[in-house]
């Protein structure tokens, strides 16, 4: 199962991989169109403090607690990927209640949003880890 | 405020059409160009702060942003160039030497460009590369003058060491204290992978890295900084510096506020004390006294690794490298004129030394004349920029080459010559923790072991078209080389004949 | 081998949890479902929702509609189990058929409480909201108000707790609502005196009345006396003064049980074979080490999925659970977690409140109130029983985040990589 590895060895607080993320989720083709003048809410949220500095996303735990905790079932894990039906979710926020990472995080219209792994957009292959300028995030196989 | 004579070289122009505010500029840039205007959400920037490294161009995921060359002049003078005129202003406000880094800019012919590459056509037909095999193996050190044999009429192949290398390039010196633990340790991984040799440099060897001895030219400068025995036998070969070609006849000068943690630890120096390599070895006034210290190396390695005497191409090369192949080293490397530096005298770097083709054609003139080319390998350094450069040079007369500039490239570096400002914003000639990050030796092993073996490529092919398998039949085969818009001198200096003769 | 034969009583999530953790073990085992309820399964939080409008009964369904037929189910709906006899191994229906198991699940919930209020008889419209059908019922019964009169209907709501605002804003777009109760405060088993008023004035900026402090003390038909002597006239009443765990069948077995069925780790009751999970049960709360009834949705899927997996043979533990609540209102979020001891740490603000409690190097309990961000974080920190000197505990009381972890602990969280021990 391929998973997004996060090393803060390399990350160097430049937030390339919010806006990535934030763009391929408008499933536009230019990202200047998509994000002029727009407040990014990304799923990918990087830390900060002092000089560290590093990207945390959806870990699509083996042991999932925001799909076992969430109340309407609209979060499921298939495949090894965790994903939303906002249609279904309800914003009772139970998920980000359970999350260890604080991986999830309301989105614009209510519903929660966290990451896909771009499997629901145009892209595919998650975009934050190809937008990353110096492979501190990859998107690999690991034992 | 008094007045500033100096108008910005560069402007940062902002499509603000594509500006999405991502602040990406401001915080990748060393020098603070960018800036972020909170309440009018907008960035501004300061073109003065600029140094066009382009890390912020590269980085802007909407192409937002590109430099460019002011067009703001002074009144047209072919004398007095506007270059000319600021720099009368810099030192006219500060009362400074002027200082550079990287290779000269300045327009000097580059003979390797001048210089064209045979092919082979209906007899003696081109090899191809993919389908035939191809050699670009070298073996770097002293050949055996003739063949030996036991009283059992044996051969005796008691070779003196050498270095084996999977092509004829090698990274040239850089120290740990001017490029960064991770641009070092880059090198040093695609060494290894690469199957040829990085150089330390003059600042020792850091620790980490020893793992990699195999592939490394460890470097005793004037300095001796680093320099112990554990170190000398880390590596595959000894390097002597006499000179370097970006500034020859001095020394060099690391301020002591660079001199910290590792890199103190590394050169064997107080923390904070400046190091200062002298302009020549203290030790050295002769031949023979260069002799004394090319055994001395050899005795403390045993005998075991071949010694390389480093200098710059200059006026009277030849007869210099005559000397030290008769001094007992194995290897000389020559670094010419247009070698990089990460700080020099200004004037000096752009003023001082020779080409390197005129300086190795003739070097290896002089040796064959002499009949000892065969005593030494010969490297050259200072600007090999391409495949082709390599093709050339080893056409010219040389075994191997050096390439440090190229190398750099492949790490990042944009050529904005200022690494002299230690902010280098693609972590490579920077010790600032924040910036060094930014070169994750992962990235910059990969692109560096891509680039030489596409160039690996490329020697194939060119030998392949000359109906050459093996580099070691190109050494110093000047019949493949045709000079165009050469002088008779020139071309008598190369060696090698005009195009259509 | 005979294919083991799994019994659940119960379809909500408990049951589901257990479900799916013995379908991810056991392949061939039967598995029945008997539940009182004629339904697919479905969230019961989410019938305030469906009468708000925010949901459909189709939305609503826990799992998808071929979910029993994907985990082949045998389903026994409509069905109550009216014994247990633990020594047969079987389970007797209301229709005196029997249902004999290998393993025994029992995830029967709990059922509202009903307070003995004076003249509750006569009051024509009353309910309890708990379940679809309540949910039906009280749709109905505006519909039907709205037939016959004009005016907007008045809902009074015994019980300003969970249920009692869920009902409350569900309705409010339809109707007029007040919640009584006697506690001073909404809430009152999640928030405390400071966190309280600020959701309190929220909903009450949205058209919800309160009177706190007092009871019912009658009812007449279409009135209620209230202990403060007023009076107040009303169309229908809901009942949500709490809810009682279904605990009867297991304890008429002979299982021990308390405010709910006990279980062990394992989830396992008294009685051999017989797991219980869910609101029927009471287990050890991590924030406190007391054996509580903690009856939240995702302690319910998470001990049914602990016995189904124990009920498929594969040995395992759920030792977690804690009380926690995520819950919102006309936007405003609450979250809540562990319990309310030891020192505090307080950022609070007009319509904002954290509180962090703890003590003896452990983090307790917080309570969010508007800014949730992350609130994940601390319930972490509860539930694993993080020692705060690991951490810097002062950083993450501002800001809940990985950064005030070790960098070894990141490197594993994020990074995958195991710390070297």
């Amino acid at each position: 199962m391929k998973r997004v590895y996060v090393n803060e060895k390399w990350c160097l607080g430049c937030h390339l991989c919010e806006y990535y993320c934030a763009f391929a989720g408008t499933n536009e083709t230019d990202m200047a169109r998509a994000l002029k003048d727009i407040k990014i809410n990304p799923k990918i949220k990087i830390e900060e403090h002092g000089d560290i500095s590093f990207a945390v996303s959806c870990r699509h735990c083996d042991e999932p607690l925001c799909v076992k905790g969430c109340i309407t079932g609209a979060l499921t894990k298939k495949d090894g990927v965790i994903t939303i039906d906002k249609e279904r979710c309800i914003h009772c926020y139970t998920c980000i209640l359970c999350c260890p990472f604080g991986a999830v995080s309301p989105s614009e219209d209510g519903a929660i949003q966290k990451c896909e792994l771009c499997v629901k957009n145009s892209a595919g292959v998650p975009q934050c880890v190809r937008g990353c300028p110096n492979a501190a995030i990859v998107f690999e196989e690991r034992g | 405020m008094a007045v500033d004579y100096i108008y910005p070289d560069y402007e940062i122009v902002r499509n603000y059409d594509r500006c999405i505010t991502c602040r990406v500029c401001e915080r990748q840039c060393a020098n603070e160009a960018h800036r972020y205007l909170e309440d009018e959400n907008k960035m501004i920037c300061d073109d003065a702060k600029c140094v066009n490294c382009h890390r912020c161009v590269s980085l802007c995921p909407t192409k937002a942003l590109k430099i460019v060359k002011t067009d703001h002049c002074f009144k047209d003078n072919a004398n007095w160039s506007g270059k000319t005129i600021k720099e009368i202003y810099k030192q006219a406000g500060s009362g400074g030497v002027l200082l550079s880094s990287m290779g000269t800019p300045e327009n000097y012919p580059v003979y390797f460009d001048k210089i064209l590459l045979n092919a082979s056509q209906v007899t003696n037909p081109p090899i191809d590369p993919l389908r035939e095999p191809m050699e670009t193996k070298v073996f770097l050190g002293s050949k055996s003058q003739t063949v030996r044999r036991d009283a059992n009429g044996r051969l005796i192949t008691d070779m003196p060491p050498h270095i084996s290398l999977s092509m004829p390039i090698m990274f040239s010196a850089m120290s740990y204290g001017s490029i960064s633990y991770n641009a070092h340790e880059s090198l040093a991984r695609a060494a290894e992978k690469l199957g040829i040799l990085y150089n330390t440099g003059e600042g020792g060897l850091h620790e980490d890295f020893y793992k990699y001895g195999a592939s490394t030219i460890v470097q005793v400068a004037s300095g001796r900084f680093g320099v112990h025995v554990d170190y000398l036998n880390s590596g595959a070969a000894v390097e002597i510096k006499m000179g370097q070609g970006a500034k020859p006849g001095i020394g060099g000068h690391l301020p002591g506020k660079k001199i910290v943690g590792d890199i103190s630890k590394t050169r064997m120096i107080p923390e904070g004390s400046d190091a200062i390599s002298p302009a020549p070895h203290h030790d050295i006034y002769s031949i023979e006294d260069l002799r004394q210290l090319v055994f001395s190396l050899k005795e403390a390695t045993g005998y075991k690794k071949p010694v390389i005497v480093k200098i710059a191409a200059v006026h009277n090369v030849s007869a210099i490298a005559s000397g030290i192949a008769r001094s007992g080293a194995d290897i000389i490397a020559i670094d010419g004129f247009r070698g990089g530096t990460g700080a020099a005298p200004t004037r000096i770097r752009d003023n001082v030394g020779i080409p390197i083709e005129l300086a190795l054609a003739s070097v290896d003139q002089r040796l064959r004349n002499e009949g000892i080319r065969d005593q030494v390998s010969i490297v050259v350094g200072g600007s090999i920029r391409s495949s082709a450069d390599i093709v050339k040079a080893v056409a010219l007369g040389a075994d191997c080459v050096y390439i440090g500039t190229s190398a750099l490239l492949a790490l990042g570096c944009h050529l904005c010559r200022s690494c002299q400002t230690g902010k280098c914003n693609w972590g490579i000639a920077t010790q600032r923790e924040d910036l060094v990050k930014r070169l994750n030796p992962n990235v910059g092993y990969e692109r560096l072991v891509n680039l030489v073996s596409a160039w690996q490529h490329e020697i194939k092919e060119m030998m392949g078209g000359m109906g050459i398998n093996s580099i070691e039949s190109l050494k110093g085969n000047r019949l493949m080389l045709r000079g165009v818009g050469l002088n008779e001198k020139e071309l008598e200096i190369l060696g090698i004949r005009h195009a259509g003769e | 081998m005979r294919a083991v034969r799994h019994v659940i009583i119960g379809n909500s999530t408990a049951a589901i949890g257990a479900v799916e953790a013995v379908r991810s073990k056991d392949k061939a085992g039967n598995i029945v479902i008997i539940s009182n309820e004629p339904h697919h399964t479905y969230s019961r939080p989410l019938i305030s929702y469906l009468l708000a409008g925010k949901t459909t009964e189709e939305k609503m369904k826990y799992r998808g509609a071929d979910f029993y037929k994907d985990n082949c189910c045998e389903l026994l709906l409509g069905k109550t189990v009216v014994k247990l006899d633990a020594a047969k191994k079987e389970v007797v229906l209301d229709n005196g058929s029997s249902v004999a198991y290998d393993k025994l699940l029992v995830a029967t919930g709990s059922t509202p409480f009903v307070p003995p209020v004076k003249g509750l008889d006569t009051v024509k419209n009353k309910l309890t909201f708990t379940t679809l059908d309540d949910a039906h019922a009280l749709e109905a019964a505006l519909a039907e108000h709205e037939k016959q009169s004009e005016k907007r209907a008045k809902v009074l709501i015994l019980g300003a707790g969970l249920i009692g605002l869920k009902c409350a804003e569900g309705v409010s777009k339809h109707a007029d609502c007040v919640c009584v109760d006697l506690s001073p405060r909404i809430l009152s088993s999640i928030l405390d005196d400071e966190s309280a008023p600020i959701l309190q004035s929220h909903l009450e900026a949205n058209n919800i009345k309160f009177i706190l402090g007092q009871q019912i003390t009658e009812l007449n038909k279409n009135t209620a006396a209230i202990s403060d002597g007023t009076s107040l006239p009303f169309d229908i009443l809901v009942l949500a003064v709490g809810v009682r765990a279904n605990i009867s069948l297991v304890k008429d077995a002979g299982g021990e049980t308390n405010r709910g069925i006990l279980i062990d780790e394992h989830c396992k009751t008294t009685l051999p074979d017989i797991y219980a999970a869910g609101d029927c049960s009471e287990s050890t709360d991590v924030s406190t080490g007391e054996h509580k009834v903690m009856a939240l949705l995702p302690n319910a899927y998470m001990q049914g999925e602990c016995a189904g997996l124990n009920m498929a043979e594969e040995d395992t533990v759920f030792n977690k659970a804690i009380p926690m609540n995520a819950i919102g209102f006309f936007g405003t979020h609450v979250i809540t977690a562990g319990s309310y001891t030891g020192d505090v740490y307080v950022e609070i603000d007009e319509k904002n409140l954290k509180k962090l409690y703890f003590a003896d190097n452990r983090l307790n309990g917080f309570i969010l109130v508007g800014n949730i961000e992350k609130a994940g974080i601390y319930t972490s920190l509860i539930r694993e029983q993080t020692p705060l000197d690991t951490i810097d505990f002062a950083l993450i009381c501002k800001k809940p985040g990985l950064m005030a972890f070790s960098r070894e602990v990141r490197a594993e969280k994020l990074g995958g990589i195991k710390a070297a021990k």
